[in-house]
């Protein structure tokens, strides 16, 4: 019953360094297969008419500046919202004070649990017909609606950057006669933060996609975001989808950077020990 | 060292703990512990894991909140609801076996927070008050760096340096070199020695036999959340009178002679 390794016995089978180089090989087959019969298929001759046209994009490049900039105003009013609304509800869900930490999990059940969407338009329709408030700028509606639905995820990030931070940090702030909040403030906060930083830029990112959805309120065209230029492009004769591709491009411009900071970020908060 | 050291042996009592209990749900870790601790007096508190020792001591700051008894602390009654406990805890320095610096934070910055925003110091003064206490435990040149750039030993003394400069009439060491490099421990406790020598009052729970024989005033013997020896340093560790004091003695002192002294639950040191 003794195992001889040098016995050829084994040359039957492949030795599994052999099969690992055979199945990395039958994967670029299989990749360069796909990219054949999606270059093959596809009508290049229609994608360069609607998808590719340079006169339809033209068309719209005028507007773009001023999408683009829209876009990102949007965002950060949002993230603003989301970021003071988010740090609260994660300290109230802290709280030693038990209805504070009730409205904290409904609110945060409640606006993770529905689209989006729905809240973009309550808040463009349903909130001046309750409060008599008309919104002069499209800004503070997805500051409210926007900002509302990020708070939650934000919260949950923020609690659990705050649960992070060791015990031990507290007991030395207070052990020095800090008081409570003064430690939450000079301790914990900063040092919560500082782990939350990559998912709070990815929670950017999210928020950038999501000002799209403000193309379903009504808008004059000086608040005009990526998205409700592409999609008036879209009805207009010539060009097709070609708009939407650049609008496309001009969201990667925005997220592409964002991503790679946010991964730069992880990086540099993951190596500290 | 300082002109206002006080001598050991001082009868003006720092710290009195009266009939101390403290119990984690079902199991009681403190029960009935009477101390008492006068100025400028050093003691050392020793017994094995889960005695109670660590608990005792961050009941006297109040980290830990007591099930009942009273702690009295430079003359203010801790366990009393009505007492400012943020006050009286900037009079008590605390240096935990993990360090705690703030980690996001300068060494610097970790010795001048507290005194900014508790004692209102000027950003001048406090930085003063830093730096010479930086100096006191050697690491003034390091004022700049962040914690994670110091050695454990190093970020033990700039702990030490943040809790003296609000300028305590205690210090609480919770197993101050525990967590250290064995060739680290040395300059720590070279630190508390000179600090014992200027006459801070010290409570000190340490496994450091010799420390505690050497610069102790006084040694307490903990063990099964009671006071079971209570003493001069020399006495106790010397010459222990409690049978349980020599068990745990010669445990510590000589730990290659585990199995002559293992108790019910002992296994043999060896196979």
């Amino acid at each position: 019953m003794s195992v001889d390794l040098s016995a050829p016995a084994g040359r039957a089978r492949m030795s599994p360094r052999r099969r690992a180089r055979l199945s990395r090989g039958v994967q670029y087959v299989v990749l360069l297969a796909v990219l054949a019969v999606l270059l093959t298929t596809a009508d290049w001759s229609a994608v360069g008419q609607t998808i590719f046209n340079p006169a339809a994009a033209g068309e719209i490049l005028d507007r773009l500046p001023r999408a683009f900039y829209n876009t990102v105003r949007y965002t950060l009013a949002a993230f603003a919202v989301g970021l003071s609304l988010g740090t609260l509800l994660a300290l109230m869900r802290l709280s030693s004070v038990a209805p504070y930490r009730w409205i904290a999990t409904t609110y945060v059940e409640f606006f993770r649990g529905i689209p989006a969407l729905l809240v973009v338009i309550a808040v463009a329709y349903a909130v001046p017909i309750a409060f008599g408030v008309s919104f002069t700028s499209i800004v503070a509606i997805a500051a409210i609606a926007l900002g509302s639905v990020s708070a939650a995820y934000i919260s949950e990030t923020v609690r659990a950057g705050i649960e992070a931070v060791p015990k031990g940090q507290v007991e030395a702030a207070r052990s020095l006669g800090m008081s409570h909040t003064r430690t939450m403030v000079q301790v914990v906060l900063p040092q919560a933060f500082r782990t939350v930083l990559p998912p709070l830029t990815n929670e950017v990112l999210l928020l950038t996609k999501d000002t799209s959805l403000l193309f379903i309120i009504g808008q004059t065209p000086a608040f005009f975001e990526l998205t409700k230029v592409g999609r008036d492009a879209l009805s207009t004769a010539s060009g097709g989808l070609t708009g939407l591709f650049v609008i496309g491009a001009c969201y990667l411009v925005i997220t592409i950077p964002l991503g790679l900071v946010a991964r730069r970020l992880e990086r540099r908060t993951g190596g500290r020990a | 060292m300082s002109a206002d050291s006080t001598s050991a042996g001082s009868t003006r009592p720092v710290v009195t703990i009266r009939d101390l209990r403290k119990s984690f749900g079902e199991r009681e870790v403190l029960k009935g512990i009477d101390v008492q601790v006068h100025a400028g007096e050093v003691v050392c508190v020793i017994g094995p894991s889960g005695s109670g020792k660590s608990t005792l001591l961050r009941c006297v700051n109040l980290l830990e909140q007591p099930t009942s008894g009273t702690v009295e602390l430079l003359g203010a009654e801790v366990t009393d609801p009505d007492v400012d406990i943020d006050r009286v805890r900037t009079h008590v320095g605390m240096v935990f076996q993990q360090f705690n610096l703030f980690s996001h934070r300068t060494v610097l910055d970790n010795c001048t927070m507290a005194q900014r925003t508790v004692l209102r110091r000027s950003r001048a003064e406090a930085e003063r008050v830093a730096l010479a206490n930086l100096e006191r435990v050697g690491l003034a040149d390091r004022a700049r760096a962040m914690p994670a750039q110091l050695s454990g030993g190093q970020q033990q003394r700039v702990a030490i340096a943040r809790a003296l400069s609000m300028d305590p009439q205690l210090m609480l060491f919770d197993e101050p070199t525990s967590a250290l490099d064995p060739e680290l421990v040395g300059d720590v406790l070279g630190v508390m020695r000179d600090l014992a020598d200027a006459g801070m009052t010290m409570i000190v729970v340490t496994h450091e036999m010799a420390f505690a024989r050497e610069v102790g005033d006084r040694v307490v013997f903990m063990d099964d959340g009671q006071v079971v020896e209570d003493g001069a340093a020399s006495q106790v560790i010397g010459a222990p009178r409690e049978e349980r004091t020599r068990t745990f003695l010669q445990r510590v002192l000589d730990p290659t002679h585990r199995h002559d002294t293992a108790r019910a639950s002992g296994a043999p040191a060896q196979g």
